[in-house]
């Protein structure tokens, strides 16, 4: 599909600035990993601290990249598949909004005036900006969103009688869910964290706020994953040289993430006093549901990969594996996925410890959980991430790859990385080890009393995985912006690889409605929290606490 | 979807459940639980130890930036500890090493775990939250001695 220039401009950038700011996101990565394996013992390097480029890292990485990365990649299936693009303003509208929030984030972190990390917990203040900047992001990817719907509903009058595309329908349920979670965070940020942060308000109830930041936080873990699970579905099957197994198992298990992704947010706070034990189980058993969408998701994806292998000619059980195109360079996009798919088995199955109710207190907050993280966001999302917009920015820009031979390496390396890097940080969680700690400061330092020599090994070789990431990332980035900054030699299109369905199958009315589906979300919600908020009140009081990250007193007197 | 399909589904269920089945036993059998919750109060601010009797003690564990009050828990071995936790300042985090105790030291809110312990030994206290500068120097610890020596 031929596409207009501002339109064309606006894919462009929204790939464009968060890739750049990535570099920055991988930088205080690798720094982290020499921070904790004890190889310096210093609270910042290059007017950065160690906590500072741990907020710049999550902000960036799990928040910034990945939200441009979902709108940016809605428009493109979204247009693609429905050969129409949305109201104009609602593009640019929602590219500037998203734009200005990231950059009031970036400067106040980079100033030092927000360095709370990604979660930006109350009591701990961050500058008003930054929390103004995060609604200013969320809120763009919702105008995004509503331009969508918009043209959704006119192709549904032209072509009636059509189903949904899948790509379609795995892009609205993303933004539905993602629309119903960020409510909560919305509330948390503009209601209750700007005016205290100004100085308007002085208390504030910290568990209230906690419980509230989680009701995104869950369903924000999927918002990152759905893009990838929708390139899984649909794009992967074709570039493989297979059709998709089956159209309809794909579709039941989007709208699976859709009733279950927002109500099990209070997984993460296992730990945490005021929800009741009978609370705690019962995310522990939703948390347990929404693992059969993705393990569907293997079974399908899976499928697909075999029958494109036999359709090579593989014979044997296992034979179809080493028919698949691995290290192709008219193919690269397979070892994108392919590498990130290989971690989410990883991922998915440390997920399901990490949501084991009891189990959980062996590692909550240890660096097993960014250990876990990994080999989920820095695995298949990332992968997914960067594979796609090198093929969007080149055909949307009419550019060819520059440097092909290394954006085809880079999954296989970063893969690695990641493995080590995750194995190192698991272990050492295993074994205690805090996440989010300047271990180099005492953990690993043989100087200090605090000095845990066991902690040594497993952070060292995190480090050694770090730096076999930051390498891939380093290829990626030549090829990336060398590709960027190239000549147009095409005409700049829509296009993306479209699989086929294996099999025509009976469509099934529920699995082509959204409605009742919302419906039964909602409802779990309310049945969810309505407890969770009781319990709030009844257990938890409001503090009149407001601490700076540097200094011990109390804002208030 | 074919029959494949429906075993998968049918299969990764029985797996959960399974899990599930193993969480409630030790819930009930073995005690394995998650924290309980009490209704908050400015009283638990204060950090103390006391001695119920020969096997049993509450533990009032207050965190602050950066450090654990008390700082050291002294306590005779086979003493069952009720730890209550809560912060005065920001959210901390409290591991103890080796025990699987694994607790959040949220401000308005107060925690509660009960831990056995058997064996003689020191016994470190993380915090595992990030609660400013530093965090990282936040360290607290627990000795058990021997009974004679207790006197
Ligand atoms: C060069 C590549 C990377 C390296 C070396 C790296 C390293 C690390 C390390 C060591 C931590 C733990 C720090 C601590 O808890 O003290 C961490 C945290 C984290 N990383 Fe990465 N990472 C990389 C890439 C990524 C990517 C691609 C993403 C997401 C797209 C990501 C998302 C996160 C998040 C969300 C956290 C948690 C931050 C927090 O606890 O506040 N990382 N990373
Ligand atoms: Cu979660
Ligand atoms: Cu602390």
């Amino acid at each position: 599909m031929t596409i207009s220039p501002a339109y064309r401009k606006t894919i462009l950038f929204g790939l464009f600035m968060p890739m750049t700011l990535f570099i920055l996101g991988v930088y205080n990565g690798i720094m982290q990993t020499i921070y904790r394996a004890g190889v310096i013992h210093r609270t910042s390097v290059a007017g950065i601290n160690y906590y500072q480029g741990l907020t710049l890292h999550g902000v960036i990485n799990a928040i910034v990249l990945t939200t441009f990365f979902a709108v940016v990649f809605g428009h493109v299936t979204v247009s693609f598949y429905l050969k129409k693009e949305p109201p104009k303003w609602t593009y640019l509208m929602s590219m500037l909004l998203m734009v200005v929030g990231t950059l009031m984030d970036a400067f106040t972190m980079l100033a030092g005036t927000s360095e709370a990390l990604y979660t930006f917990y109350a009591p701990l203040q961050d500058s008003p900006l930054f929390y103004i900047g995060t609604a200013l992001l969320i809120i763009g990817s919702w105008i995004a969103f509503g331009g969508w719907v918009k043209v959704w509903f006119e192709w549904r009058r032209e072509n009636s009688g059509k189903k949904m595309p899948l790509a379609v329908l795995g892009t609205f349920v993303n933004f539905t869910m993602w629309f119903m979670s960020t409510l909560p965070v919305a509330y948390e940020v503009l209601v209750i964290l700007t005016p205290w942060s100004l100085g308007w308000t002085n208390q504030v109830n910290v568990p209230l706020t906690r419980m509230l930041f989680w009701m995104f936080g869950h369903p924000l873990v999927y918002f990152w994953l759905l893009p990838a699970y929708i390139a899984y579905y649909t794009i992967l099957p074709k570039v493989a040289g297979g059709k998709l197994y089956s159209g309809n198992a794909a579709r039941l298990a989007f709208l699976l993430f859709l009733i279950l992704s927002t109500p099990v947010g209070v997984h993460h706070q296992f730990s945490e006093p005021v929800f009741t034990p009978g609370t705690k189980f019962w995310v522990s058993i939703l948390t347990f549901g929404v693992a059969i969408p993705s393990f569907m998701t293997a079974f399908t994806v899976g499928a697909s990969l075999e029958y494109a292998g036999r359709k090579r000619g593989a014979k044997g059980l296992f034979g179809w594996m080493a028919r698949l195109p691995w290290f192709q360079q008219e193919n690269f996009l397979f070892g994108y996925f392919i590498c990130g798919l290989i971690l989410f088995i990883f991922g998915g199955l440390s997920g399901i410890v990490n949501a084991s109710y009891s189990l959980n207190q062996m590692v909550h907050n240890t660096s097993w959980v960014p250990g876990h993280f990994h080999m989920t966001v820095a695995g298949p999302v990332l992968l997914v991430i960067l594979g796609v917009s090198l093929y969007i920015y080149s055909t949307v820009a009419g550019k060819t790859i520059k440097f092909r031979t290394l954006a085809t390496i880079v999954p296989y390396l970063w893969m690695f990385g990641v493995a080590l890097l995750s194995h190192g940080m698991m272990a050492g969680g295993l074994m205690g080890e805090p996440r989010r700690t300047n271990m180099g400061m005492t953990y690993t330092n043989p100087d200090s009393d605090l000095f845990n020599k066991h902690w040594v090994a497993t952070s060292t070789t995190t480090m050694i995985g770090g730096f076999v990431m930051g390498a891939a990332a380093l290829l990626y980035f030549i090829s990336f912006f060398a590709t960027a900054t190239g000549k147009r030699t095409m005409e700049p299109v829509i296009e993306l690889p479209e699989s086929e369905d294996l099999h025509e199958e009976k469509p099934v009315p529920l699995l082509l409605n959204m409605r009742p589906w919302i419906i039964v979300s909602a409802i779990l919600i309310l049945f969810t929290y309505i407890p969770a908020l009781i319990s709030v009140f009844k257990y938890s009081a409001p503090v009149r606490n407001k601490f700076q990250v540097e200094n011990p007193n109390n804002m208030i007197k | 979807m074919n029959k494949y399909e429906i075993k998968v589904v049918l299969l990764s269920g029985l797996l959960l459940s399974s899990f599930l089945f193993a969480l409630l036993y030790n819930a009930f059998s073995r005690k394995i639980d998650t924290p309980a919750c009490i209704p908050y109060n400015a009283a638990f601010e204060k950090g103390h130890v006391r001695q119920l009797d020969d096997s049993t003690c509450e533990v009032y564990v207050s965190a602050h930036m950066w450090g654990f009050d008390p700082a050291e828990i002294v306590i005779p071995v086979g003493t069952t500890v009720e730890f209550y936790l809560t912060s005065t300042d920001v959210v901390h985090g409290f591991n103890i090493d080796g025990k699987g105790v694994n607790l959040m030291a949220v401000p308005g809110g107060v925690n509660r775990i009960t831990v056995p312990f058997n064996s003689i030994g020191t016994y470190r206290i993380v915090c595992h939250e990030f609660c400013g500068i530093g965090h990282q120097n936040m360290m607290g610890k627990i000795i058990v001695k021997d009974k004679i020596y207790q006197q």
